[in-house]
């Protein structure tokens, strides 16, 4: 059997083969002459999956040699046992190795460019309010609010209650003649936990900090599923906002800009211009990871891969496994963002007030060759896709 | 103006929730109507049955608080024009909560406030509020977000199981993109649809005739003879699809190649799906 697979067609391919591991753990291949069929059973039999990619799917298809039976085989999905990360400088290649069971090796060669180290300067013991709460109650408290909203609101109200408010940038002046003008406003949505959730709550009433939801659910869900606290550090609006998850084999930091001068209890003045401050940083940022928010480093290698694929050789920084920030000496971080996926984005433009975790895990960088450090003022960006 | 109601009862506000997201599901944009003893939604947009369209009344039993005070006294009533989506929202984040409580509002703006007190696990009180934002609509268009009002229909029978119907008009939209509905007082209907390589009819019987009011019902009507409408199949799977409450009574109404009413009825609560004839 030979056949090969191109375009947005691996990602399918990659997305089918994940979909199949939630239910079983063996992936049953089979080369018909109608198509690739990647079928699965769970291990008590109740669950049965099966995808057959037609051969139009391929660039090339090939159920069998001419003369050869039809084979069909089985493999192993999850399994990885051991996962060996290295760097080989002579043929500049990042290589992860995955042994699995049954004797199977997984060997990624992963070509990537070199740069400086990605640090952001900041210093959580700067920022004066913090609270700290366990993952589940975080995720609870954003669950009403819709999946699309990009920015939310968090203060201390009275009697310390903690509030999230959703937060939308009103145009000045709307005007509510026609049905499409004001019900299609967006729907403001408030959650209120009591101090008690929090196992820590050092912050007086009155204060607020606006940042990116999105970006928040980024550290939210793997605090979740690791089940961390999580701990938010911050300041006055327009200065970054701490987010950090900690335990005895790790820890993370996420930086986010937050808005400036708003108050949110009145957010209907004049221009919704805000200025994040933003000082220095020393190295160039990455792009979010994608879409597949899972654990499965195979899964996740696969992903990585099948991108390097439909862009040509990438620049990947090095994954490093504990992310420790710099001491600082100026709090706050500040970010460049120049992705070559994306042509809207062009050299020189200011580039988004947002800027990228440290977390490990943070990939595909395409990058330009490395500068020295220098002031970037961030505008708030009119909202990310 | 003044509105105000609110749920406590567990039961009922799974049935609004359920209410609340079959509206949004058949309609963008909605108009609520208060009145003194129920809420109904309404198509936004004018009148007229050109359309699928949904009405939903809610009647009072379902709230265990409920006030209200229209614009003028002869004129009990207020008009609130809203988005469908934003209140099935608003209403899945009480899914298991102790309290939903409607209140009409001005935070800058007319706003029908959705305020939940979530039973947190720990005991702990937890709320949402959600402001949606709303249009008042003026008297001069009340006129337009009522049901139609019609003569009685020619045949009234109740549907056949919901699961069923469901099923048989989904495969019957997968072949061609019209129905036909035929049913008869003595209990039966048939569905049927062709195209030019396939035909398939679907035919149930007993399924029973609701009693007719005395007003406007020939006497000597013949009881076998059908009655039919031909409508789109795919609203009509959207209806059967989309709505999600489970009726206690499901019937339909068919106008002879007019229109086609879907009604069904749980507690206090009313759907009436009006299609066209095509």
């Amino acid at each position: 059997m030979k056949c090969l697979v191109t375009g947005g067609n691996v990602k399918v391919l990659g997305k089918a083969v994940h979909s199949l591991s939630r239910i079983g753990d063996e992936l049953y291949l089979e080369p018909l002459e109608d198509g690739l069929s990647l079928r699965t059973v769970n291990s008590s039999r109740s669950a049965y999956a099966c995808f057959l990619f037609a051969p139009l799917f391929f660039q090339q298809y090939q159920a069998a040699t001419p003369g050869q039976d039809l084979l069909r085989c089985k493999i192993l999905m999850k399994t990885v046992e051991k996962c060996c990360i290295s760097l080989n400088g002579r043929s500049s290649r990042l290589v992860v190795q995955l042994h699995c069971k049954f004797g199977v090796r997984k060997t990624h060669n992963l070509s990537f460019q070199d740069c400086e180290s990605l640090q952001a300067v900041f210093d959580p013991a700067s920022c004066p309010h913090m609270l700290r709460a366990p993952a589940r109650v975080l995720g609870e408290a954003v669950l009403p609010f819709p999946p699309a909203l990009a920015e939310v609101t968090l203060g201390i109200g009275r009697g310390r209650r903690v509030i999230l408010r959703s937060y939308h940038e009103e145009e000045a002046g709307f005007s509510c003649s026609s049905p499409t003008d004001s019900t299609a406003k967006a729907m403001v949505t408030e959650m209120c936990l009591g101090e008690e959730d929090f196992q820590q709550l050092q912050a007086q009433e009155g204060v607020s900090i606006t940042f990116c939801l999105k970006e928040f659910r980024g550290l939210l869900s793997f605090a979740e599923s690791a089940n961390l606290n999580l701990s938010i550090h911050f300041d006055a609006p327009g200065r970054p906002a701490i987010f950090t998850i900690k335990d005895s084999l790790l820890d993370g930091h996420f930086v986010l800009a937050t808005l400036s001068d708003t108050d949110s209890h009145s957010q209907d003045l004049g221009s919704p211009e805000h200025h994040q401050p933003v000082p220095q940083l020393q190295a160039h940022s990455v792009p979010h990871p994608d879409d597949f928010a899972n654990d499965d480093i195979d899964s996740y290698m696969i992903a990585m891969e099948t991108t390097i694929g439909n862009e040509g050789s990438r620049a990947l920084p090095s994954i490093s496994l504990s992310p420790g920030p710099q001491p600082p000496k100026s709090p706050g971080p500040h970010s460049e963002e120049e992705d070559e996926a994306e042509p809207s984005t062009v050299p020189g433009t200011p580039p988004p007030k947002k800027f990228r975790s440290l977390f490990f895990g943070s990939i595909l960088a395409p990058v330009r060759s490395p500068q020295g450090p220098s002031p970037v003022l961030a505008e708030d960006s009119e909202g990310e896709g | 103006m003044k509105f105000r109601a609110k749920i406590t009862d567990k039961g009922c506000l799974e049935l609004f929730i359920h209410v609340s997201g079959t509206v949004a599901r058949l309609a963008k944009v909605c108009v609520l109507r208060v009145c003194p003893d129920s809420l109904c939604f309404g198509p936004g947009g004018s009148g007229g049955l050109r359309e699928a369209r949904l009405w939903c009344e809610v009647r009072q039993g379902t709230f265990q608080q409920f006030r209200m005070e229209g614009v003028a006294e002869d004129l009990n009533e207020i008009h609130l024009e809203l988005t469908a989506e934003h209140l099935s929202r608003a209403a899945r984040s009480a899914a298991g909560a102790s309290s939903l409580k409607l209140q009409l509002t001005h935070k800058r703006r007319p706003c029908l406030t959705v305020a939940v007190e979530l039973a947190s696990s720990l005991g702990r009180a937890r709320s949402v509020v959600h402001d949606l934002p709303v249009r008042v609509l003026p008297r001069r268009v009340w006129r337009d977000c009522l049901p139609p009002s019609l003569r009685a229909s020619d045949v009234s029978i109740y549907l056949p199981r919901w699961r069923t119907l469901r099923s048989i008009v989904e495969r019957m939209a997968n072949v061609g993109d019209h129905v036909l509905v035929e049913a008869n007082l003595s209990g039966r209907m048939t569905l049927s649809m062709e195209t030019e390589v396939v035909s398939i009819q679907s035919y149930f019987k007993n399924l029973g005739n609701p009693p007719k009011s005395a007003v406007g019902v020939p006497q000597n009507r013949d009881l076998e003879s059908m009655v039919q409408v031909r409508v789109d199949n795919r609203r009509l799977l959207q209806f059967l699809e989309g709505q999600q409450i489970h009726p206690t009574t499901a019937l339909c109404n068919i106008w002879d190649n007019t229109l086609l009413q879907l009604v069904l009825v749980q507690e206090d609560v009313s759907l009436q799906y009006f299609i066209p004839a095509l």
